[in-house]
């Protein structure tokens, strides 16, 4: 048989493969947003799989009752994290890739441990820490503990996207009579955006999906969505339908950058490969 | 990708000399001024912290007051006889064989298919990485609902799906299986969340190898099965290692999709889990470091050689 006849044969069966693999990634989407869209009435976990008969918003309203004020303590936290985190990783990136010290490669090598740590390890001093400043509870607290076991990793993704600089360009803009914040500010900070996006992305979904940090630190009043959700779906009384409306709802934020941002969200993902 | 920690070998500023060297000085002294609070918060933070935890660890610490009396590797010890820890050993290592295995083997069965070059490619590999900007909590809500274990009139979830299809004989009862095989069940959402990573890493892999050696291959009389399995896949070892690297520290310390999906139930329990119950639960603050400590070298032991050898084939460069 000629390759181009075998490749007309085959590619139906690789397209079977292709959908009955897409079937089993969607399968959980597919449940979550038929249920969620159910009415009360229709709910029946031995329907679970029918279709609704029409459409009914009443499990979000219930679910959005219960989430909204921890969506709000969520994006309170990832906005002021993912900002300043990037701010932080892209002065230490520089410093790592242009401005190497004595030592600054096994400082660097140092750093990188903390993004692989069990966060077990180090939690029983951070709730002490965080208890004697008085930050435990709040949510600058969160923010201020995501800030730093993320200097790792946007440090590592801000040096290895700036050791692509050419060292010249640099070289010419000390030559203008540029300084270090010189050329951080003229030269190196307006090259950086794509790798900004990529860390902002990152540290936006990490601290939005963390669940450790923020079940320890954080009281009923500033627990993050994905406490809350943890508890809703623990709890007796709360409907799986709801539960499954809460569960889309939480998912909603990251889903929406990866769907508007998924280039740089796999971008991070490979570069940050490295973290859990 | 192989190469994530490392980046591309590249001249420093502070070793050249376009400027006159009192200038240079300073700027090299701003420099580190710069990266000297991240140091600092690391060294406390993580290093610090890590000594003050064990430090709790060789304490009989139990109670909201900390205590911190030297009590040696009494905690250690009391581990070693827990029958709740022997569980949770037994636990991690049926899902770190069964996580790993199904999504390298998924990953790489996944990249292979996208690699032939598809009409809509693109739409299947989001298809297949969306899981993983979600959080382990929401996988966890979702699966425990499809993976209900309720039968006769009740039955629901991907058991009623299957009844639905006549595939009865798959029915089962998931993570409410006897022990020690529930646990096992559990990988099932974790592939389903981190297989398209692994799917990721190879494709990117595949793509890297240039088109020549392909086309020499079949030059060669080669088939497409026989290219792949002894030219493309031992290409592709450096990343095996790597997705088993990450994916084995990731399972070593997997906590919220255990606590979304069991909810408290023993057989299912996990390190990450039990230090979360015994410390802020129970308060027994020496034995939670323990397991802290625990967690930390079996990590230690995956991920420093690792760091070790991407460090030293970097300064190569």
């Amino acid at each position: 048989m000629k390759p181009r006849q075998a490749r007309r044969l085959t590619r139906p069966i690789l397209y079977l493969m292709l959908v009955a693999m897409a079937i089993f990634y969607l399968l959980p989407v597919y449940v979550l947003l038929i249920t969620g869209l159910k009415s009360f009435a229709e709910v029946d976990l031995q329907r679970m799989w029918a279709l609704p008969t029409g459409i009914h918003f009443e499990n979000f309203v219930q679910a959005y009752d219960k989430l909204a004020p921890h969506l709000a303590n969520s994006l309170r936290l990832v906005i002021p994290a993912a900002l300043i985190s990037s701010m932080i990783g892209s002065l230490n990136g520089y410093v790592f890739a242009k401005w190497k010290f004595r030592y600054s490669n096994l400082i660097f090598a140092l750093l990188l441990f903390g993004m692989f740590i069990p966060y077990q390890a180090v939690i029983i001093p951070l709730v002490q820490f965080m208890e004697r400043l008085g930050l435990r509870g709040s949510i600058t607290g969160l923010v201020l503990v995501h800030v730093i076991y993320g200097i790792a990793i946007t440090t590592l993704i801000f040096r290895n996207y700036y050791a692509g600089v050419p060292t010249e360009v640099l070289e010419a803009g000390r030559m203008d009579g540029a300084g270090f914040w010189g050329l951080y500010r003229y030269l190196v900070f307006p090259l950086s955006i794509p790798a900004f996006v990529v860390v902002l992305i990152w540290q936006f979904t990490q601290a939005y999906n963390d669940f450790l940090f923020a079940v320890v630190l954080t009281g009923n009043r500033t627990w993050p969505v994905t406490v809350a959700l943890n508890n809703l779906a623990g709890s007796q009384i709360v409907q799986w339908n709801v539960q499954m409306a809460g569960a889309l709802m939480t998912a909603l934020p990251t889903l929406l950058v990866y769907i508007l941002l998924g280039r740089y969200f796999l971008r991070g993902l490979m570069a940050g490969a490295l973290k859990g | 990708m192989s190469s994530t920690l490392s980046a591309p070998a590249s001249r420093s500023l502070s070793a050249s000399h376009p400027t006159p060297r009192p200038r240079r000085n300073r700027d090299q002294r701003t420099a580190i001024l710069v990266v000297l609070p991240s140091i600092i918060a690391t060294a406390i933070f993580v290093y610090g912290f890590i000594g003050w935890t064990l430090r709790v660890s060789l304490s009989n610490w139990t109670g909201l007051m900390p205590d911190y009396t030297f009590a040696g590797l009494r905690q250690y010890f009391e581990l070693a006889r827990d029958p709740r820890f022997a569980i949770d050993i037994r636990n991690t290592a049926i899902f770190t064989v069964l996580f790993l295995v199904s999504c390298l083997a998924i990953g790489l069965f996944l990249a292979i298919l996208l690699d032939q070059r598809l009409r809509g490619e693109n739409v299947f590999r989001s298809i297949f990485l969306f899981p993983m900007a979600v959080s382990f909590i929401v996988t966890g809500v979702a699966w425990r609902w499809l993976m209900n274990s309720a039968t006769g009139t009740r039955i629901s979830g991907l058991n009623l799906l299957f009844h639905q299809l006549g595939l009865d004989p798959l029915i089962n009862n998931w993570h409410l299986t006897d022990p020690p095989w529930g646990i096992a069940f559990i990988a099932l959402p974790a592939v389903w969340q981190m297989s398209g990573f692994t799917m990721a890493l190879y494709l990117g892999g595949l793509r890297a190898i240039s088109d020549d050696l392909r086309e020499a291959a079949r030059v060669d009389g080669a088939s497409e099965f026989q290219t792949y399995r002894y030219i493309l896949l031992p290409l592709l070892r450096p990343i095996t290692l790597s997705a088993v690297i990450i994916l084995g520290h990731i399972s070593l310390k997997i906590f919220d999709l255990i606590v979304a999906i069991s909810q408290n139930n023993i057989a299912l329990d996990v390190p990450a889990v039990y230090m979360w119950r015994t410390t802020f639960d129970g308060n027994n603050y020496g034995q939670g470091a323990a397991i802290g400590i625990l967690m930390l070298l079996t990590v230690a032991l995956l991920i420093v050689p690792y760091l070790f050898y991407s460090m030293r084939s970097q300064e190569e460069m």
